[in-house]
């Protein structure tokens, strides 16, 4: 690598960085309580979570046949 | 002293001021602040449908927005759209190359794009007049293998590239609109945040990088894993991110605090992370690892909360270890121990890539031995 592009790859780093610090931060209490009050705001949404009636299921298993 | 040494100082010092600021709002930890909730209960989700059809492993699989249909890759140079609730194929695509690693549905459901090896994205529409599935554009222009790809509509795209840059898209012109640079690694993985504005990568520099679609830049940089990002997917909020690295860790880190939050790791888990999921309330990360196996956590707790893995009896358990049996000592002349000890029961579902849908009701897990499963 020349020289050149170093220098320009390192000028468009500290740039970044620039950037990057630059960022406005929040508390992480803040930040991680909404993150808890999201989840337990919408845990009844979550049928992973808290599972589905299986009349809701549409992936529920097929029932199986009886022969008459 | 030289301009270069200059700047790389000025680097460093950039560097250890964002450490600071990071330091400077960690007012408290995820544990301390959730150390009033209880642990979500042991997780049992069953497998409730099982897609077969592809010949060779899944490589990729991506929900359409319908929370019904999906599409998954394989090395067998296929791209089949399922009807989940079916198990119906709506289309079986072949493909030019079938070293393909990614794959992705347009929120519209007219389209579904995928790529690999080629350095290509090949997008298809799927809803063509005289109902054969066409290739529509080739988008070429990495210089690296496609990862992954994502439509944020009909007529843009994203891509990530083993030539460390992720791209958007004109898919009507065949043009790349903006060149994401600044990773120094392979690009493995991305996502767009919920509202569309956003989008993070995760790559082979350790890094996640979350980019602004609106002006091309940068925003943040999140560090702290000790090996290659394989895997990323945003906390639905769109507040915070979670990655998986062959570091066997996944981390959560936060958006607007610029940092990570919490680690999720055991001592007994040694293999790196493929693939990545959260659940619709963010409570539930799902991680497919390189041993095959599916961990569930609890986002909040930090905890190991369950697995993907068929329960024993299940009528395809008959089926599968036999199959997968024949398979391996075809791929690499080897036992599976499962069999050399006798148990039959008790199989694993060896997961190579997961989603959860839209509305949450489903994950879906595609796995070594071909089949896709669905579970909730």
């Amino acid at each position: 690598m020349s020289s050149n592009s170093n220098l320009t790859t390192m000028r468009r780093l500290v740039e970044q960085l620039k950037l990057e610090a630059s960022v406005e931060r929040i508390k992480v209490s803040q930040a991680a309580a909404e993150l808890q009050q999201y989840c337990l705001q919408n845990a009844c949404k979550d049928a992973l979570l808290v599972g589905v009636p299986a009349g809701s299921n549409p992936f529920r298993e097929p029932r199986s046949c009886t022969l008459l | 002293m030289g301009e270069l040494e200059q700047l790389r100082q000025e680097a460093e010092l950039l560097k250890k001021q964002i450490e600071e600021a990071r330091k400077g709002v960690a007012d408290t930890t995820l544990a301390e602040l959730t150390s009033g909730i209880e642990v979500v209960g042991r997780v049992q989700m069953k497998t409730r449908r099982t897609l077969r059809g592809h010949l060779a492993k899944i490589y990729a699989l991506h929900w359409s927005t319908d929370s019904r249909l999906m599409v998954s890759a394989s090395q067998d140079g296929k791209l089949i759209v399922w009807d989940t609730y079916t198990t119906n194929k709506v289309n079986a695509i072949p493909l030019r190359s079938s070293w393909v690693m990614t794959c992705a549905y347009a929120p519209s459901g007219n389209f579904v794009a995928c790529g690999g090896l080629d350095n290509m994205c090949s997008i298809y529409n799927l809803k063509t007049r005289d109902g054969n599935v066409k290739v529509s554009r080739e988008l070429t222009a990495h210089s690296g293998y496609l990862s992954c790809c994502r439509f944020l509509n009909d007529n843009e795209i994203i891509t990530s590239s083993g030539d460390t840059t992720c791209a958007v898209w004109d898919i009507e012109t065949g043009t790349q609109k903006t060149v994401f640079m600044g990773h120094t690694g392979d690009c493995m993985s991305l996502a767009v945040s919920p509202d569309l504005n956003l989008f993070i990568s995760g790559a082979c520099d350790w890094s996640a990088k979350l980019w602004d679609l609106r002006d091309g830049n940068c925003r943040q940089t999140f560090i702290g894993h000790e090996s290659d990002i394989n895997a990323i997917c945003f906390f639905p909020s769109g507040n915070a991110i979670c990655t998986g690295s062959d570091d066997a860790t996944c981390k959560l880190y936060d958006l607007r605090s610029d940092q990570e939050l919490t680690s999720y790791s055991q001592e007994s888990i040694i293999c790196g992370i493929t693939s990545i999921s959260m659940s619709r309330s963010g409570r539930m990360i799902l991680a497919g690892y390189d041993d095959f196996n599916c961990n569930i956590w609890d986002t909040l707790k930090a905890e190991r909360i369950g697995e993907c893995s068929s329960e024993p009896g299940h009528s395809d358990l008959i089926m599968e270890p036999l199959s997968i049996l024949l398979f391996q000592v075809w791929t690499d002349c080897s036992l599976p121990p499962l069999l050399l000890s006798g148990v039959l029961a008790g199989h694993d579902n060896r997961v190579s890539c997961i989603g959860v849908n839209e509305d949450g009701m489903a994950a879906a897990t595609g796995s070594w031995d071909s089949f896709l499963k669905i579970w909730n």
